[in-house]
Protein backbone atom coordinates (compact mmCIF):
# COMPACT_ATOMS: atom_id res chain seq x y z
CA UNK A 1 0.00 0.00 0.00
CA UNK A 2 1.50 3.32 -1.51
CA UNK A 3 1.30 6.37 0.58
CA UNK A 4 0.25 8.53 -2.45
CA UNK A 5 -3.48 9.34 -2.45
CA UNK A 6 -3.95 8.99 1.18
CA UNK A 7 -6.25 10.73 2.50
CA UNK A 8 -5.74 13.08 5.60
CA UNK A 9 -7.71 11.35 8.82
CA UNK A 10 -11.26 12.38 8.79
CA UNK A 11 -10.58 13.83 12.50
CA UNK A 12 -9.98 17.96 11.59
CA UNK A 13 -12.31 17.71 8.57
CA UNK A 14 -14.99 20.25 8.76
CA UNK A 15 -16.31 21.06 5.62
CA UNK A 16 -16.34 25.02 4.39
CA UNK A 17 -16.11 27.49 7.35
CA UNK A 18 -18.87 28.44 9.37
CA UNK A 19 -18.70 31.81 7.55
CA UNK A 20 -19.02 30.94 4.05
CA UNK A 21 -21.91 28.29 5.21
CA UNK A 22 -23.99 31.26 6.98
CA UNK A 23 -23.77 33.19 3.76
CA UNK A 24 -24.83 30.14 2.05
CA UNK A 25 -28.29 29.42 4.38
CA UNK A 26 -28.95 32.93 4.47
CA UNK A 27 -28.83 33.45 0.70
CA UNK A 28 -31.07 30.40 0.43
CA UNK A 29 -33.49 31.91 3.26
CA UNK A 30 -34.14 35.25 1.33
CA UNK A 31 -34.70 33.13 -2.18
CA UNK A 32 -36.92 31.54 -0.27
CA UNK A 33 -38.27 34.89 1.58
CA UNK A 34 -38.67 36.56 -1.69
CA UNK A 35 -40.22 33.61 -3.52
CA UNK A 36 -43.46 33.29 -1.21
CA UNK A 37 -43.64 36.93 -0.27
CA UNK A 38 -43.70 38.38 -3.37
CA UNK A 39 -44.00 35.36 -6.40
CA UNK A 40 -46.05 32.94 -4.26
CA UNK A 41 -43.92 29.83 -5.44
CA UNK A 42 -44.00 27.93 -2.91
CA UNK A 43 -47.07 26.55 -2.20
CA UNK A 44 -46.49 23.11 -3.68
CA UNK A 45 -43.32 23.15 -1.06
CA UNK A 46 -45.36 23.91 1.90
CA UNK A 47 -47.92 21.01 0.84
CA UNK A 48 -44.53 18.67 0.69
CA UNK A 49 -43.52 19.47 3.77
CA UNK A 50 -46.72 19.69 5.74
CA UNK A 51 -46.60 15.88 4.98
CA UNK A 52 -44.32 15.98 7.60
CA UNK A 53 -45.60 19.00 9.84
CA UNK A 54 -49.27 17.41 9.73
CA UNK A 55 -49.21 14.44 11.97
CA UNK A 56 -47.30 16.66 14.81
CA UNK A 57 -49.59 19.54 14.54
CA UNK A 58 -52.64 17.34 14.83
CA UNK A 59 -51.39 15.54 18.15
CA UNK A 60 -50.95 18.89 19.28
CA UNK A 61 -53.74 20.08 18.92
CA UNK A 62 -55.31 17.58 21.07
CA UNK A 63 -54.37 18.23 24.37
CA UNK A 64 -56.23 22.16 23.47
CA UNK A 65 -59.24 20.29 22.11
CA UNK A 66 -59.79 18.72 25.35
CA UNK A 67 -58.75 21.96 27.96
CA UNK A 68 -61.57 23.55 25.60
CA UNK A 69 -64.08 20.73 25.62
CA UNK A 70 -63.97 20.44 29.34
CA UNK A 71 -64.08 24.24 29.67
CA UNK A 72 -67.50 23.55 27.57
CA UNK A 73 -68.53 20.61 29.41
CA UNK A 74 -68.55 22.19 32.92
CA UNK A 75 -70.38 25.07 31.73
CA UNK A 76 -73.64 25.59 33.49
CA UNK A 77 -76.97 24.59 32.69
CA UNK A 78 -78.21 28.37 33.53
CA UNK A 79 -75.70 29.33 30.51
CA UNK A 80 -77.40 26.99 28.34
CA UNK A 81 -80.82 27.34 29.07
CA UNK A 82 -80.16 31.01 28.64
CA UNK A 83 -78.08 30.36 25.43
CA UNK A 84 -81.37 28.42 24.05
CA UNK A 85 -83.90 30.82 24.79
CA UNK A 86 -81.91 33.31 22.78
CA UNK A 87 -81.60 31.35 19.91
CA UNK A 88 -85.17 30.02 19.90
CA UNK A 89 -86.23 33.52 20.04
CA UNK A 90 -83.64 34.60 16.57
CA UNK A 91 -85.04 31.52 14.90
CA UNK A 92 -88.43 32.80 15.11
CA UNK A 93 -87.55 35.90 13.53
CA UNK A 94 -85.09 34.48 10.92
CA UNK A 95 -87.87 32.08 10.13
CA UNK A 96 -90.11 34.80 9.69
CA UNK A 97 -87.69 36.42 7.25
CA UNK A 98 -87.09 33.20 5.23
CA UNK A 99 -90.75 33.12 4.47
CA UNK A 100 -90.85 36.25 2.82
CA UNK A 101 -87.30 36.10 1.32
CA UNK A 102 -88.11 32.80 -0.49
CA UNK A 103 -91.57 34.16 -2.03
CA UNK A 104 -89.47 37.35 -2.53
CA UNK A 105 -86.47 35.36 -4.51
CA UNK A 106 -89.55 34.23 -6.50
CA UNK A 107 -90.95 36.96 -7.59
CA UNK A 108 -87.84 38.23 -8.03
CA UNK A 109 -86.70 35.38 -10.56
CA UNK A 110 -90.04 35.92 -11.74
CA UNK A 111 -89.56 39.46 -12.55
CA UNK A 112 -86.10 39.31 -14.27
CA UNK A 113 -87.48 36.43 -16.62
CA UNK A 114 -89.90 38.99 -17.92
CA UNK A 115 -87.29 41.44 -18.28
CA UNK A 116 -84.84 38.89 -20.24
CA UNK A 117 -82.16 39.78 -17.34
CA UNK A 118 -79.35 36.84 -16.65
CA UNK A 119 -80.13 35.14 -13.28
CA UNK A 120 -78.59 36.25 -10.45
CA UNK A 121 -75.26 34.08 -9.00
CA UNK A 122 -76.30 30.74 -7.96
CA UNK A 123 -74.30 30.28 -4.37
CA UNK A 124 -72.68 27.99 -2.10
CA UNK A 125 -72.48 28.00 1.52
CA UNK A 126 -70.56 25.43 3.74
CA UNK A 127 -71.02 26.10 7.99
CA UNK A 128 -67.70 25.72 9.30
CA UNK A 129 -66.27 26.53 13.47
CA UNK A 130 -63.15 28.66 13.82
CA UNK A 131 -61.27 26.57 15.79
CA UNK A 132 -58.20 29.40 16.65
CA UNK A 133 -56.31 31.92 15.83
CA UNK A 134 -53.70 31.74 13.37
CA UNK A 135 -50.23 31.52 15.75
CA UNK A 136 -48.58 33.89 12.90
CA UNK A 137 -48.43 36.70 15.03
CA UNK A 138 -47.72 39.57 12.27
CA UNK A 139 -50.98 38.48 10.14
CA UNK A 140 -54.54 38.46 11.12
CA UNK A 141 -55.64 35.11 10.16
CA UNK A 142 -58.09 32.08 11.80
CA UNK A 143 -58.61 28.60 11.16
CA UNK A 144 -61.68 27.41 10.16
CA UNK A 145 -62.76 23.19 11.35
CA UNK A 146 -63.55 22.52 7.48
CA UNK A 147 -60.91 22.19 4.60
CA UNK A 148 -60.77 20.93 1.25
CA UNK A 149 -62.22 17.25 1.94
CA UNK A 150 -65.91 19.70 2.55
CA UNK A 151 -65.11 21.59 -0.27
CA UNK A 152 -63.38 24.56 0.99
CA UNK A 153 -61.80 26.60 -1.63
CA UNK A 154 -59.22 29.04 -1.41
CA UNK A 155 -60.48 32.40 -2.70
CA UNK A 156 -63.83 32.02 -0.88
CA UNK A 157 -65.62 34.48 1.68
CA UNK A 158 -66.27 33.95 5.01
CA UNK A 159 -69.44 35.46 6.82
CA UNK A 160 -70.81 35.67 9.99
CA UNK A 161 -74.03 36.61 10.94
CA UNK A 162 -73.35 40.28 9.86
CA UNK A 163 -71.09 40.48 7.52
CA UNK A 164 -68.06 39.51 6.23
CA UNK A 165 -65.17 38.43 8.16
CA UNK A 166 -62.60 37.95 5.53
CA UNK A 167 -61.68 35.46 2.38
CA UNK A 168 -59.46 31.61 2.83
CA UNK A 169 -56.09 32.00 1.38
CA UNK A 170 -54.93 28.44 2.16
CA UNK A 171 -56.66 25.36 2.14
CA UNK A 172 -55.46 21.82 4.15
CA UNK A 173 -57.18 18.97 4.19
CA UNK A 174 -59.26 19.17 7.10
CA UNK A 175 -58.75 22.91 8.00
CA UNK A 176 -58.55 26.02 6.37
CA UNK A 177 -56.75 29.29 6.66
CA UNK A 178 -58.94 32.33 6.55
CA UNK A 179 -57.40 36.24 6.29
CA UNK A 180 -59.61 38.71 8.18
CA UNK A 181 -60.41 41.51 6.14
CA UNK A 182 -58.73 43.94 8.78
CA UNK A 183 -54.98 42.29 7.36
CA UNK A 184 -53.04 44.48 6.26
CA UNK A 185 -52.63 42.72 2.78
CA UNK A 186 -55.86 41.81 2.44
CA UNK A 187 -58.65 43.88 0.02
CA UNK A 188 -62.15 43.90 -0.74
CA UNK A 189 -63.70 45.53 -3.71
CA UNK A 190 -66.84 46.60 -2.41
CA UNK A 191 -69.93 49.03 -3.41
CA UNK A 192 -71.80 51.87 -1.57
CA UNK A 193 -75.60 50.77 -0.84
CA UNK A 194 -77.27 53.94 -0.88
CA UNK A 195 -75.92 55.23 -4.51
CA UNK A 196 -73.64 52.18 -5.72
CA UNK A 197 -70.44 54.00 -5.84
CA UNK A 198 -67.33 51.37 -5.98
CA UNK A 199 -64.54 51.19 -4.50
CA UNK A 200 -61.65 48.89 -2.99
CA UNK A 201 -61.79 47.95 1.13
CA UNK A 202 -57.96 47.77 2.36
CA UNK A 203 -57.16 46.22 5.84
CA UNK A 204 -54.93 48.89 8.39
CA UNK A 205 -54.72 47.28 10.90
CA UNK A 206 -55.75 48.05 14.52
CA UNK A 207 -59.05 46.27 13.82
CA UNK A 208 -60.19 48.96 11.35
CA UNK A 209 -60.88 49.35 7.53
CA UNK A 210 -59.58 51.66 4.72
CA UNK A 211 -61.65 52.47 1.33
CA UNK A 212 -59.51 53.47 -1.16
CA UNK A 213 -59.50 54.48 -4.70
CA UNK A 214 -62.17 57.03 -4.43
CA UNK A 215 -62.23 60.21 -5.61
CA UNK A 216 -62.55 63.25 -2.73
CA UNK A 217 -66.01 64.57 -4.66
CA UNK A 218 -67.51 61.83 -4.54
CA UNK A 219 -70.97 61.54 -2.48
CA UNK A 220 -69.90 59.39 0.32
CA UNK A 221 -70.79 59.71 4.25
CA UNK A 222 -70.37 59.02 7.53
CA UNK A 223 -72.48 56.14 8.37
CA UNK A 224 -73.12 54.53 4.56
CA UNK A 225 -72.79 51.05 4.31
CA UNK A 226 -70.59 48.79 2.35
CA UNK A 227 -71.36 45.93 0.52
CA UNK A 228 -69.06 43.45 -2.07
CA UNK A 229 -69.91 44.52 -5.34
CA UNK A 230 -68.58 40.84 -6.98
CA UNK A 231 -66.95 42.73 -9.15
CA UNK A 232 -63.89 40.63 -8.76
CA UNK A 233 -65.73 37.60 -9.65
CA UNK A 234 -64.84 35.89 -6.53
CA UNK A 235 -67.24 37.51 -4.34
CA UNK A 236 -70.60 37.05 -3.76
CA UNK A 237 -72.34 40.57 -4.43
CA UNK A 238 -74.14 41.88 -1.57
CA UNK A 239 -72.51 40.62 1.56
CA UNK A 240 -72.70 43.94 4.13
CA UNK A 241 -69.30 44.73 4.50
CA UNK A 242 -68.81 48.04 7.03
CA UNK A 243 -70.00 50.94 8.29
CA UNK A 244 -68.26 54.25 6.93
CA UNK A 245 -67.23 56.27 10.06
CA UNK A 246 -65.22 59.15 8.55
CA UNK A 247 -64.28 60.80 5.83
CA UNK A 248 -61.42 63.06 4.99
CA UNK A 249 -60.93 64.90 1.65
CA UNK A 250 -58.96 67.58 1.92
CA UNK A 251 -55.99 65.64 1.43
CA UNK A 252 -55.40 65.85 -2.26
CA UNK A 253 -57.20 63.97 -5.52
CA UNK A 254 -58.63 60.83 -3.18
CA UNK A 255 -60.42 60.96 -0.03
CA UNK A 256 -59.22 58.77 2.90
CA UNK A 257 -62.33 56.87 3.93
CA UNK A 258 -62.42 55.30 7.40
CA UNK A 259 -65.00 52.08 7.89
CA UNK A 260 -65.90 49.82 10.64
CA UNK A 261 -66.49 46.17 9.98
CA UNK A 262 -69.96 44.77 10.29
CA UNK A 263 -68.68 41.19 11.52
CA UNK A 264 -67.44 40.92 14.83
CA UNK A 265 -64.42 39.79 12.75
CA UNK A 266 -61.71 39.05 15.69
CA UNK A 267 -64.61 37.57 17.85
CA UNK A 268 -67.11 35.05 15.92
CA UNK A 269 -67.24 31.76 16.02
CA UNK A 270 -69.18 30.13 13.87
CA UNK A 271 -69.19 31.61 10.32
CA UNK A 272 -70.79 30.62 6.69
CA UNK A 273 -68.19 30.06 4.16
CA UNK A 274 -69.53 31.21 0.89
CA UNK A 275 -68.75 31.44 -2.82
CA UNK A 276 -70.17 31.24 -5.91
CA UNK A 277 -71.31 27.71 -7.64
CA UNK A 278 -69.59 28.68 -10.87
CA UNK A 279 -67.49 31.25 -11.72
CA UNK A 280 -68.09 33.61 -14.36
CA UNK A 281 -66.44 33.14 -17.95
CA UNK A 282 -63.05 35.42 -18.06
CA UNK A 283 -63.23 39.04 -18.96
CA UNK A 284 -62.62 39.07 -23.34
CA UNK A 285 -58.83 40.16 -24.10
CA UNK A 286 -58.89 43.77 -24.81
CA UNK A 287 -59.09 45.23 -28.39
CA UNK A 288 -56.25 46.09 -30.06
CA UNK A 289 -55.51 49.71 -30.95
CA UNK A 290 -56.94 50.60 -34.18
CA UNK A 291 -58.62 47.10 -34.81
CA UNK A 292 -62.19 48.16 -35.90
CA UNK B 1 -18.33 16.17 25.20
CA UNK B 2 -17.41 19.41 26.81
CA UNK B 3 -17.75 19.27 30.95
CA UNK B 4 -18.45 22.43 32.22
CA UNK B 5 -15.82 24.12 34.40
CA UNK B 6 -18.36 24.38 37.60
CA UNK B 7 -19.25 20.79 37.36
CA UNK B 8 -16.71 18.04 38.38
CA UNK B 9 -18.68 15.60 36.37
CA UNK B 10 -17.74 13.83 33.55
CA UNK B 11 -20.63 13.76 31.35
CA UNK B 12 -21.52 10.54 28.36
CA UNK B 13 -21.41 11.80 25.15
CA UNK B 14 -24.65 12.97 23.67
CA UNK B 15 -26.74 10.50 21.44
CA UNK B 16 -27.95 12.18 17.91
CA UNK B 17 -31.00 10.51 18.18
CA UNK B 18 -31.77 12.62 21.66
CA UNK B 19 -30.84 15.87 19.85
CA UNK B 20 -33.11 15.48 16.92
CA UNK B 21 -35.95 13.88 19.37
CA UNK B 22 -35.73 17.08 21.72
CA UNK B 23 -35.99 19.28 18.65
CA UNK B 24 -39.00 17.53 17.40
CA UNK B 25 -40.77 17.66 21.00
CA UNK B 26 -39.87 21.40 20.52
CA UNK B 27 -41.58 21.58 17.20
CA UNK B 28 -44.77 19.94 18.56
CA UNK B 29 -45.03 22.06 21.44
CA UNK B 30 -44.62 24.75 19.14
CA UNK B 31 -47.79 24.14 16.91
CA UNK B 32 -49.79 23.57 20.08
CA UNK B 33 -52.69 25.94 19.09
CA UNK B 34 -52.50 29.00 21.68
CA UNK B 35 -54.02 31.79 19.84
CA UNK B 36 -52.12 34.79 20.02
CA UNK B 37 -50.69 34.80 23.77
CA UNK B 38 -47.83 36.90 24.09
CA UNK B 39 -44.71 36.00 25.84
CA UNK B 40 -44.69 32.13 25.19
CA UNK B 41 -41.35 30.84 24.76
CA UNK B 42 -39.89 29.67 21.46
CA UNK B 43 -39.37 26.42 22.26
CA UNK B 44 -37.78 25.55 19.04
CA UNK B 45 -34.90 28.05 19.06
CA UNK B 46 -34.07 27.53 22.43
CA UNK B 47 -33.42 23.84 22.20
CA UNK B 48 -31.57 24.34 18.99
CA UNK B 49 -29.28 27.48 20.82
CA UNK B 50 -28.82 25.03 23.11
CA UNK B 51 -27.52 22.10 21.67
CA UNK B 52 -25.63 24.75 19.32
CA UNK B 53 -23.68 26.02 22.44
CA UNK B 54 -23.41 22.21 23.81
CA UNK B 55 -22.66 20.06 20.99
CA UNK B 56 -20.96 22.47 18.10
CA UNK B 57 -20.16 19.41 16.44
CA UNK B 58 -22.89 17.75 16.44
CA UNK B 59 -25.70 20.38 15.09
CA UNK B 60 -25.41 23.72 13.19
CA UNK B 61 -27.25 25.63 11.34
CA UNK B 62 -28.10 22.96 8.76
CA UNK B 63 -30.56 21.91 11.62
CA UNK B 64 -31.63 25.42 12.05
CA UNK B 65 -32.66 25.54 8.62
CA UNK B 66 -34.86 22.26 8.24
CA UNK B 67 -36.42 22.96 11.44
CA UNK B 68 -36.76 26.48 10.47
CA UNK B 69 -38.58 25.59 7.43
CA UNK B 70 -40.96 23.22 9.60
CA UNK B 71 -41.89 26.34 11.62
CA UNK B 72 -42.82 28.14 8.56
CA UNK B 73 -45.09 25.51 7.59
CA UNK B 74 -46.50 24.64 10.32
CA UNK B 75 -47.35 27.99 11.59
CA UNK B 76 -48.33 29.44 8.23
CA UNK B 77 -45.71 32.24 8.49
CA UNK B 78 -43.74 33.10 5.26
CA UNK B 79 -41.66 30.51 3.79
CA UNK B 80 -37.95 31.07 5.52
CA UNK B 81 -38.36 33.52 7.77
CA UNK B 82 -38.03 31.18 10.63
CA UNK B 83 -35.29 29.77 8.87
CA UNK B 84 -33.04 32.45 8.38
CA UNK B 85 -33.63 33.52 12.27
CA UNK B 86 -32.83 30.03 13.49
CA UNK B 87 -29.66 29.87 11.10
CA UNK B 88 -28.31 33.32 12.64
CA UNK B 89 -29.10 32.03 15.80
CA UNK B 90 -27.67 28.62 15.04
CA UNK B 91 -24.01 30.07 13.45
CA UNK B 92 -24.29 32.82 16.74
CA UNK B 93 -24.81 30.06 19.04
CA UNK B 94 -21.80 28.18 18.17
CA UNK B 95 -19.68 31.05 17.91
CA UNK B 96 -20.46 31.31 21.64
CA UNK B 97 -20.07 27.80 22.61
CA UNK B 98 -16.66 27.89 23.58
CA UNK B 99 -16.60 30.30 25.71
CA UNK B 100 -20.59 30.02 27.35
CA UNK B 101 -20.25 26.62 28.91
CA UNK B 102 -17.33 28.66 31.51
CA UNK B 103 -20.24 30.53 33.04
CA UNK B 104 -23.33 29.46 35.62
CA UNK B 105 -26.37 28.58 34.08
CA UNK B 106 -28.16 31.67 34.83
CA UNK B 107 -25.54 33.82 32.73
CA UNK B 108 -25.23 31.19 29.97
CA UNK B 109 -29.09 32.00 29.62
CA UNK B 110 -27.77 36.20 29.97
CA UNK B 111 -25.35 35.41 26.91
CA UNK B 112 -28.12 33.49 24.49
CA UNK B 113 -30.69 36.04 25.40
CA UNK B 114 -29.24 38.54 23.10
CA UNK B 115 -29.12 36.00 20.79
CA UNK B 116 -33.02 35.06 20.87
CA UNK B 117 -33.71 38.67 20.58
CA UNK B 118 -31.70 38.79 17.47
CA UNK B 119 -33.15 36.21 16.18
CA UNK B 120 -36.76 37.58 16.93
CA UNK B 121 -35.53 41.42 14.99
CA UNK B 122 -34.82 39.58 11.78
CA UNK B 123 -38.10 37.46 11.53
CA UNK B 124 -40.00 41.22 12.42
CA UNK B 125 -37.53 42.80 9.95
CA UNK B 126 -38.42 40.62 7.63
CA UNK B 127 -42.05 41.00 7.67
CA UNK B 128 -42.19 44.69 8.20
CA UNK B 129 -40.30 45.01 4.51
CA UNK B 130 -43.02 42.64 3.25
CA UNK B 131 -45.91 44.97 4.50
CA UNK B 132 -47.04 43.01 8.01
CA UNK B 133 -48.54 45.01 10.86
CA UNK B 134 -45.98 45.20 13.32
CA UNK B 135 -47.09 42.30 16.28
CA UNK B 136 -46.27 45.26 19.48
CA UNK B 137 -43.48 45.68 21.86
CA UNK B 138 -44.82 42.13 23.83
CA UNK B 139 -43.75 39.81 20.72
CA UNK B 140 -40.36 40.18 22.08
CA UNK B 141 -41.32 38.82 25.66
CA UNK B 142 -40.90 35.25 23.86
CA UNK B 143 -37.32 35.76 24.20
CA UNK B 144 -36.87 36.73 27.91
CA UNK B 145 -39.29 33.56 28.42
CA UNK B 146 -37.23 31.64 27.01
CA UNK B 147 -34.11 32.83 28.33
CA UNK B 148 -35.92 31.96 31.82
CA UNK B 149 -36.28 28.44 31.00
CA UNK B 150 -32.62 28.11 30.08
CA UNK B 151 -31.19 26.63 33.58
CA UNK B 152 -34.60 24.14 33.86
CA UNK B 153 -33.76 22.99 29.98
CA UNK B 154 -30.38 22.61 30.35
CA UNK B 155 -30.36 20.15 33.55
CA UNK B 156 -33.85 18.39 31.79
CA UNK B 157 -31.72 17.88 27.95
CA UNK B 158 -28.45 16.63 29.61
CA UNK B 159 -30.34 14.03 32.30
CA UNK B 160 -29.53 11.25 30.00
CA UNK B 161 -26.05 12.03 29.76
CA UNK B 162 -25.52 12.00 33.63
CA UNK B 163 -26.02 8.65 33.75
CA UNK B 164 -22.67 6.61 34.59
CA UNK B 165 -21.22 4.52 32.26
CA UNK B 166 -22.19 1.16 34.07
CA UNK B 167 -24.58 1.01 36.78
CA UNK B 168 -23.08 0.30 40.52
CA UNK B 169 -25.27 0.06 43.10
CA UNK B 170 -22.53 0.78 45.76
CA UNK B 171 -21.51 4.17 44.05
CA UNK B 172 -23.27 6.96 46.18
CA UNK B 173 -24.46 9.04 42.56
Amino acid sequence: MSLVGHQPPPIFRRGPAPLARLFVFVAVCLALLAADLRFRYLEVMRNALSVVTYPLQMAAATPADVVSNAARYFGTLIDVQLENAELRRHQLGAGERLLRFEQLEQENAHLRELLQMSQRVQTKSIAADILYNAPDPFARKVILDRGAQQGVEAGLAVVDANGVIGQVTRVHPIQAEVTLLTDRNQSIPVSVVRNGVRGVLYGVGRGMLEMRHVLADVDIQPGDQLVTSGLDGIFVPGLPVATVTRVNRDQDAFARIECEPLAAIERSVQVLVIGRAAYPPPPPPPATEGGR
Amino acid sequence: MQPTNRSSRILQPVKLWFVYLSLFVALGLEYIPTGRTPGLPDWVALVLAFWCVREPLAIGMGAGFAFGLLMDVGLGAAMGQHALAYVVLAYLATALARRVLWFPAWQQALHVLPLLLLSQALMVGVRLLAGAEFPGWAYFLSSFSSALLWTPLSLLLLLPQYQPVERDDNRPI
